[in-house]
């Protein structure tokens, strides 16, 4: 065991994490002294806190980064396991993208959640406490690399989500949909739970190289071993619950209904990036010797989200719903990219899925920022009914939220068809034919029901004279969402280099912090 | 290992022995009885004016799960002190940051009125 | 012998409890029952030299769980319960269903890992003093993230159950 079990590296690290944490105990403790009408200051607080930890997880990225060389241990306990080091704590390219992606989404939930809160009556400091340590939980669960810190990272995030959903206590939907969420994401915790359990039982160690080194030995000794099996598709379940993949997606369209619209829109970014981040990193990492065994099931898994998301999107009446079974099927194609890439022969897919994710970010959170708006005084406008004749009240919303339909469906110069642009790819590239011609059937079926809401803006009059809510907060939300969109379909090139950098894909010409500089 | 528990064991057989014992010895010595006054429960000195199984108010219910919350600290006190010279002063800083954390939350608490009974 | 005795015993002991709390009528009972349960598993995890996972079904289990368990049914003023008749077919089909499950359990441990063979009671870690070790040394990042998780379940309780104003 190394004498000095907290370096100066391991500081680093935690950085972020420890400056988030600060701040968000700070926003407690500030909410206490500041008068009702005062209380913006809790989201300027935040906001902040944003920012310093995004400054200490650019300094990560100069500092560490520098030779080239991602970092591997920190925390380092397990000193020398098949001479390399590891740690509870892997900072490589991957974990810094994931950052970036979750600071993003707090930021603009944030910016999105002021003026809406006030609407409801229930503006508090707690709620930004409880996003910005959410993110520290979504920190950890993108750079654990050990499944106790992977573990508590995923239930930091996950029960300050359950909060969140029921943060609206006179609305009975908002609590409803908080106790179901709760008693199902509590059951699937506990799903996984037990198959972390197996996995520590079967290689002796917590730690994710670890347990693919026992795996890999395990595996190729005894190919069929139930255990194993067991292990991997107890792990898989509760991963692929959190990401809201069918058979595992009931909760999603309750949870995103009844929540708070902006923690809605958080949960279907932020939150559901986390998610990935873990799923890809007990895939890729630790389970990748079982890959044999989970791609038929992630096929079967892939399949079914794309179909029951974009078929049970289409008889949706309420924007809420509807944008939840629309993230179900995205989930859908995300995981075709899993299954065509394993992230060592090929990496296309992997880098599809980050950088649709990063896409994901700007217009799901876009378009929520759009529904957000609508909720006024005694509107709760979540309905497509609400949002009909949205182009004569406010033109520049209207638009706006065509572009964000117009990227999630995926069409060309918008940015959400780069992020389907390299799944497709990559299943061209590995052969699957089959699965990507569904996949574009699929997203063909999806430009129907995004239209829906495109004509009910247009070409439909206002059911109601009142007009739309936009504070300061909100136009900043929806510029950045908008310049996102726009700006990554016009010019991918910057966003898909640094996906590619975080998997440390080579590209010639370019230097490994080049899309910082 | 397990002898370390003999003491423990002791106790509890000395504690399963003395308690039925007395209790009968009670039983057989004190006069029996028994009349409705007696047999009352004993409430202040206040006749009980209801079932002492009676609903309970809910705000008994959140001191309830703040109890469970703070327990579940509690178990993390307990490995620190049976290891606390060997931790040494950077495990005792260790534990004030992790209490610090929690009794910001506590302070939340008190101030938010959460305890508050009216 | 005298170890297996009294795991034997306290085993027992806790099938007993557990047996008592589905056959009494009232909530209160069976939640009194379910802590004769959880203290003999305690006991039962001390004889296999678990000795920290013993302290913590004391403390959380038999502690703190309980006295959420007896606030609840307080505060739901659970009375006595109505037996109904129940079906047949449960009977009919549970009970084997339930000595089949068993019989296969016990069948893939036995017949699935033969060479798992025994260890000898505190021969893993799993002392207070080996928890305090791996808790704030090898664990110290996860741990320090425990504080936070917790403050987080504190506001949930307050913010969810908060009075209206």
């Amino acid at each position: 065991m190394p004498t000095s079990f907290f370096t100066g590296t391991d500081y680093a690290l935690s950085l972020p994490m420890i400056l988030l944490s600060l701040f968000g105990l700070g926003v407690l403790i500030i909410d206490l002294m500041l008068p009702a009408e005062w209380k913006r200051w809790n989201a300027i607080t935040a906001l902040i806190g944003l920012g310093f930890s995004t400054a200490a997880v650019m300094r990560i990225q100069l500092g560490h980064f520098a030779d080239g060389r991602p970092l591997v241990g920190s925390f380092a306990y397990l000193s020398n396991v098949g001479g390399q080091v590891v740690g509870s704590v892997l900072m490589d390219g991957f974990s810094i993208y994931f950052f970036y992606l979750f600071l993003l989404g707090a930021a603009i939930a944030i910016l999105m959640s002021a003026h809406y809160l006030e609407i409801e009556h229930e503006h508090h400091g707690e709620f930004y406490a409880l996003i910005l340590f959410s993110v520290v939980g979504m920190m950890c669960m993108a750079s654990g690399y050990d499944l106790v810190l992977l573990f508590i990272g995923l239930e930091l995030m996950a029960i300050s989500t359950y909060v969140l959903v029921g943060f609206l206590r006179r609305d009975k939907r908002s609590n409803e949909a908080a106790l179901k969420y709760l008693l199902l994401g509590a059951f699937s915790s506990g799903i996984f739970a037990y198959g972390l359990s197996l996995l520590y039982g079967l290689s002796g160690s917590t730690n994710l190289q670890v347990i693919a080194q026992a795996l890999q030995r395990h595996y190729s000794a005894n190919p069929k071993d139930p255990i194993a099996i067991v292990a991997m598709i107890t792990t898989a379940t509760g991963l692929l619950f959190k990401v809201a993949a069918v058979p595992f997606h009931q909760w999603a369209p309750d949870a995103y209904e009844g929540a708070p619209t902006s923690v809605t829109g958080y949960m279907s970014v932020a939150v559901k990036s986390a998610a990935w981040a873990m799923l890809l990193r007990i895939f890729l990492w630790g389970l990748y010797p079982l890959r044999p065994v989970y791609l038929p099931l992630l096929v079967f898994v892939s399949v079914a989200t794309m179909t029951v998301g974009n078929f049970a999107a289409l008889s949706q009446n309420n924007l809420k719903r509807l944008l939840a079974y629309s993230s179900i099927s995205h989930v859908g194609y995300m995981l075709l990219g899993l299954i065509a890439s394993d992230n060592i022969t090929n990496k296309t897919g992997i880098q599809g899925i980050l950088v649709y994710l990063l896409v994901y970010t700007f217009m799901n959170l876009g378009a929520f920022a759009v529904v957000t708006s609508l909720r006024r005084r005694d509107i709760i406008g979540d309905e497509i009914d609400d949002i009909a004749g949205l182009y004569s009240k406010a033109p520049t919303e209207a638009v706006l939220m065509l572009l964000f339909l117009l990227s999630l469906a995926g069409i060309p110069p918008l940015a959400g068809f780069y992020g389907k642009y390299f799944i497709f790819l990559s299943l061209i590239q590995t052969q699957h034919y089959v699965l990507a011609s569904l996949a574009v059937l699929y997203a063909v079926l999806g430009l129907y029901y995004y239209m829906r809401i495109g004509s009910a803006m247009f070409m439909r009059p206002a059911t109601d004279p009142e007009p739309v809510a936009i504070s300061p907060g909100m136009q900043v939300a929806l510029a950045v969402t908008a310049i996102g969109t726009v700006g990554i379909g016009i010019l991918p090139e910057f966003f898909i280099r640094a996906a590619g950098w975080s998997l440390g894909i080579q590209q010639a010409g370019t230097s490994l912090l080049g899309f910082l500089r | 290992m397990p002898q370390n528990y003999v003491p423990i064991f002791l106790f509890v057989a000395v504690v399963a022995i003395a308690i039925p014992a007395t209790l009968m010895i009670g039983k057989l010595v004190r006069p029996n009885n028994p009349e409705k006054a007696k047999l009352m429960p004993y409430e202040c000195g206040i006749d009980p004016v209801d079932n002492a199984r009676g609903r309970y108010t809910v705000r008994f219910y959140i001191v309830a799960i703040l109890f469970v919350v703070f327990d579940v600290e509690t178990i993390f006190l307990f490995p620190w002190a049976v290891q606390y010279r060997a931790l040494g002063l950077f495990g005792l800083v260790e534990m004030l940051v992790f209490l610090a954390i929690l009794i910001v939350g506590y302070v939340w608490i008190w101030k938010k009125g959460a305890l508050e009974w009216v | 012998m005298l170890h297996l005795a009294l795991f034997s015993f306290f085993g027992a002991i806790c099938v007993a409890g557990a047996i008592n709390l589905l056959a009494q009528r009232h909530p209160i009972n069976s939640a009194l029952s379910l802590i004769v349960v959880m203290g003999s598993l305690a006991v039962e995890f001390m004889l296999l030299g678990a000795e920290f996972v013993a302290v913590i079904q004391v403390i959380i289990y038999a502690g703190a769980i309980m006295v959420l368990f007896v606030f609840t049914i307080m505060l739901l003023n659970a009375g006595e319960e109505e037996r109904s008749a129940g079906s047949r077919i449960a009977v009919l089909l549970g009970v084997p269903a339930l000595l089949i499950l068993m019989g296969l359990v016990a069948w893939v441990l036995i017949r699935q890992n033969p060479a798992s063979g025994t260890v000898a009671a505190g021969a893993l870690p799993g002392t207070p003093p080996e928890i305090g070790r791996l808790l704030f040394r090898d664990f110290l990042l996860p741990f320090e993230i425990t504080s936070v998780l917790i403050l987080i379940a504190i506001m949930g309780a307050v913010v969810l159950a908060r009075k209206e104003h």
